[in-house]
C-alpha cells in the first residue's frame, strides 16, 4: 500500500462503505431469491449420484440456474479429480 | 373501485405508521374518501397515531368473524370526515386473520372507498403478507441505513411474487420508495447514504424524501398525524408525497443542507 493509498482510505465515509456493503449483499441475495426452492436439494441428490461412481469432494459439483428473459437455464459443472486411481 | 395501497417496510421502526396516517389524512384532505387499517394484529398502533384510540368499540378482527359489521367497526376521524380507520385487534394475535376474510372486507371497503391503506406488520409473518396481498401500490418506507435498505429489498421480492397480482399474472404492484429520517447535513458529511445511493441500490421510483425532524414525535405525542402539522419540515414532505402520488409535479425538497452558515450557528429546527 502506498502512501498515497493510506490518505485515500483513511478519507472513506461510512455511507460510501454501506453503500458498497449494501450493493454486494443485495445483489448476492437477489440471485438466491430468484433460483427455484428444488436446487439445494438438486444439488445434494446429483453428489449423491456421482459419488457413488467417482470420488469427488463436496466442492466439487456446482450446479447455477440463470434466468434471462423468457429461458431458464441450468448449468451443472462437475470438476473429476485428476487421480485416476481414485476410481473405483 | 378504490386503489389499494401497502405501506410496508419489512424492518420495525421505520416510519411506516407515520407514514399510513399521514397519506391516509393527506389523500383525505384532498377530496377522496379513504380508509386506514392497521394489520398488525396484536400490536395495534395505529389508532394512537391517528389521535382515536379511546373510540375503538370493534376491531378489523370483530369484521372478519362476522360479529360487527364494517360499518360498526370504522371510525371515523375526528379532523377530516373522509378518512375512518379500522383498528386491528389488541387481544387476538395474527392468525385471526386469514386471506379469504381480508379479502371480504377490502371487496367491501372498495365500494365505497376511493383510496385503501393497509398499514403493514413489521416482518414478512401472516399480517405483512395479508397487507400487501391485494395492493394495487406499494409504498416502501426506508431509512437511509443498511439494515432498513436491505430489507426493503427483501419486501420488493415478495411484492413481486407473492401478491394477488403476481398470482394472476396482472400488471405488477407499483412500488414507489419513501425515504424517511433523512438528515442531509448527515448525507454531506459521508454519514448516511444518500438518496441516491438508496435509490442506485434498490432501483425504484422515488416518491418523497421526510427529514428527520422532532415534528413527527410531537404528532405522535398528541395523537394528530404529522400531514396536519403544516408548519413542519415534515408535515410538507407528507403533503408534497400526497401530491405527487396524485400525479402533480412537485420538486423534490428536504435533499439538499439547505442550512448556510449562519444557520448552523444559531441552530434551528
Amino acid at each position: 500500500m502506498s502512501l498515497l493509498d493510506y490518505f485515500k482510505t483513511s478519507k472513506t465515509s461510512s455511507a460510501s462503505l454501506a453503500k458498497e456493503r449494501l450493493q454486494i449483499l443485495v445483489a448476492h441475495e437477489r440471485v438466491s431469491q430468484s433460483q427455484p426452492m428444488y436446487l439445494p436439494q438438486l444439488q445434494q441428490e446429483l453428489l449423491d449420484v456421482i459419488q457413488k461412481y467417482v470420488h469427488v469432494d463436496k466442492d466439487a459439483i456446482s450446479v447455477k440456474f440463470e434466468q434471462d428473459g423468457n429461458q431458464e437455464t441450468l448449468e451443472l459443472n462437475i470438476m473429476l479429480p485428476d487421480d485416476q486411481t481414485k476410481r473405483f | 373501485m378504490a386503489r389499494i395501497i401497502v405501506v410496508t417496510s419489512g424492518k420495525g421502526g421505520v416510519g411506516k405508521t407515520t407514514t399510513s396516517a399521514a397519506i391516509a389524512m393527506g389523500l383525505a384532505k384532498k377530496g377522496h374518501k379513504t380508509a386506514v387499517i392497521d394489520f398488525d394484529v396484536g400490536l395495534r398502533n395505529l389508532d394512537l397515531i391517528m389521535g382515536c384510540e379511546r373510540r375503538v368499540v370493534y376491531d378489523f378482527i370483530n369484521v372478519i368473524n362476522g360479529e360487527a359489521s364494517l360499518n360498526q367497526a370504522l371510525i371515523k376521524d375526528k379532523n377530516c370526515n373522509l378518512l375512518y380507520i379500522l383498528a386491528a385487534s389488541q387481544t387476538r394475535d395474527k392468525d385471526a386473520l386469514s386471506q379469504e376474510g381480508v379479502g371480504k372486507v377490502l371487496d367491501e371497503l372498495s365500494r365505497d372507498f376511493k383510496y385503501i391503506i393497509c398499514d403493514s406488520p413489521a416482518g414478512i409473518e401472516k399480517g405483512a403478507h395479508l397487507a400487501m396481498y391485494f395492493a394495487d401500490d406499494a409504498f416502501v418506507v426506508t431509512n437511509p441505513e443498511v439494515s432498513s435498505v436491505r430489507d426493503s429489498d427483501r419486501m420488493l421480492g415478495i411484492l413481486s411474487s407473492k401478491s394477488r397480482r403476481a398470482e394472476e399474472n396482472k400488471e405488477p404492484i407499483k412500488e414507489y420508495l419513501l425515504l424517511t429520517r433523512y438528515s442531509p447535513e448527515r448525507v454531506k458529511l459521508g454519514e448516511m447514504l444518500s438518496v441516491d445511493d438508496v435509490q442506485e441500490i434498490l432501483s425504484l421510483h422515488l416518491l418523497g424524501v421526510i427529514p428527520e425532524s422532532k415534528s413527527v414525535l410531537n404528532a405522535s405525542n398528541s395523537g394528530i398525524p404529522v400531514i396536519l402539522d403544516e408548519k413542519s419540515d415534515a408535515g410538507q414532505a407528507y403533503v408534497d408525497i400526497v401530491a405527487r402520488y396524485l400525479g402533480e409535479n412537485k420538486p423534490h425538497r428536504f435533499i439538499d443542507d439547505k442550512k448556510g452558515f449562519f444557520g448552523k450557528l444559531f441552530g434551528g429546527k
